[in-house]
Parts: C-alpha cells; structure tokens; sequence
C-alpha cells in the first residue's frame, strides 16, 4: 500500500496511476447490471477519479471563500456542488450547512407562504396541514 | 488496518496527496473537505461506471472497455479529461506492450540456456514463474540466475 501511497513501484518508477485499482474496481462492481470490466477500463477510470479530485479541490479552492484563509473547507466544495453544474451530481452528498434555527424559521415562513397562497386560491377555506 | 471486503471508500492517504497537488503550497484542508471529497470521489466513479456501461449495452457488449470509459467523461461533462485520459492510455498500452515483449525475451534466453540441460516439463514451470514476476513488476534481474 506504501508503494501505491507515494506513487511509485518497487523498482521506484513512477505509477501510470496512484489510486489502488483492487478498491476500484470494487466500487465499480458495486454497480448494478456491470458485469465485467477490462483492465484498460480500470486504468482509466482510476486515472479519471484522479483527474475529478484535483479538479474539485482547485475548482472550490478558487471560487470558495477560504481563499483569503489559505484553506479550503467543506462550504467552499458544498457551494462548487450547489453552484457548479458539472458538479451538481455532487449536491446531494455534499449539502449545504445551516444553522438549525435558522432552518426551522425557514419551515415556518414556507408554510406561512403555502396557507397564503390556499387562502387565495379557496377564498375562505383553511388549509389542512 | 481492517478493511471490509465491501469498503467503498479510497485510502485518505492517496486522497490527500493528489488534492494537495491540486492546491497551492501551504493551503490547508479541513478534515471534512478531505473527507468530502473522498466521498465525491466515490461517488463519481459510480456515476462514471454506470455510464460508461450505458455505452457499452449500445454497443450490446457485456464487457467495459476504454472507449466506454472516455465517452462517459464526454456525457458527464469532463471534456478535460479526454485528452490527458488518452495520453495515460497510450503509456499504460506501451507499458503493457513492454512488459509483453520482455517476457518473450526472456522466454528465449531461457530458451537458449536450458535446451541442452532441461526437459520440456520444467520449460512450463520457469514460463509461470516468469509471468508471476511480471505481475509483480520488474523485479532485480539477478534473481532469475538462481533459475
């Protein structure tokens, strides 16, 4: 694991790829209806796992607001996933933090919002919650 | 370090280090980024893997291969990585193709040594361990003497 960490075999040459292939494929063969994978797949979808990590890392770290801070944090990449639509698959993994009152005034004004919107549309008629 | 057999996550280590290439010198990362973009990375090679094997159903193959690979990051909108993708395909076949014609060579200097002492059975044998050494990468040449 050593040799894979630092990138480079036992003969010190530098890997092609420093994610460890075995993990990836078995994330891979998690995947419903894939039955098999050809090495050459692997090796690319290895390489293109590598490729999305350092793209996602430097895409948040310019557009984030930890650049000031010299760090990237969890909201810097939260916003890359709500903001950016390459990244929007990443939305639901990487939500948004809010405080939690802030959150329930939320809820509150949302439902104030929809009775208003009910009372428009049926007159008199209370809406059923 | 016990790792289930179903672990679908990729080592912290290996995360890091390619996350800090990506970065400025001195740029530090919270252990949630970290661990934010370990997950994404997870999930991405999900999202990758499963379109990847779109292509391949059209193509009625039942077997992923590289082509599938690159016209997933094209559907997925990673035109960027088309190209150092195919660079990384080259060398991996030219390594592959190396390691192939090695194996030959040795094969018939092997060959040349042992016709006049070894029966055709232990030929076999020495191909085996040859292939073996191989999968393992290159290893000191010297070793092979012992043979």
């Amino acid at each position: 694991m050593a040799d894979v960490a630092l990138g480079k075999d036992k003969c010190g040459e530098q890997r092609l790829v420093s994610l460890p292939l075995s993990r990836i494929r078995v994330i891979m063969k998690s995947s419903p209806e894939v039955s098999s994978i050809n090495q050459e797949a692997l090796v690319l979808t290895a390489k293109a796992t590598e490729l999305f990590v350092q793209y996602l890392a430097s895409h948040s770290y310019r557009h984030g607001s930890g650049k000031e801070k010299k760090a990237l944090t969890y909201s810097d990449l939260a916003n890359t996933a709500e903001e950016s639509e390459t990244f929007q698959f990443l939305a639901d993994i990487l939500p948004k933090k809010i405080l939690a009152s802030k959150y329930l005034k939320m809820l509150k004004e949302k439902r104030e919002e929809e009775e208003e919107n009910e009372d428009e549309e049926s007159g008199n008629e209370e809406a059923e919650s | 370090m016990a790792e289930r057999p179903e672990d679908l996550n990729l080592p912290n280590a290996v995360i890091t280090r390619i996350i800090k290439e990506a970065l400025p010198d001195g740029v530090n990362i919270s252990k949630e980024a970290r661990s934010a973009i370990s997950r994404a990375a997870s999930v991405f090679v999900l999202y990758a893997t499963s379109c990847a094997n779109n292509f391949a159903m059209k193509g009625k193959r039942k077997t992923l291969n590289a082509s599938d690979v690159l016209s997933a990051m094209e559907e997925m909108e990673f035109q960027r990585f088309i190209t150092p993708l195919k660079e990384a395909l080259e060398a991996y076949r030219r390594e592959q193709k190396g390691k192939k014609e090695a194996s030959e060579q040795k094969k018939k200097d092997k060959d040349k040594k042992t016709d006049s002492e070894e029966p055709d059975k232990s030929r076999d044998e020495d191909n085996d361990e040859d292939e073996e050494r191989l999968e393992e990468d290159e290893q000191n040449e010297e070793e092979e003497v012992d043979n």
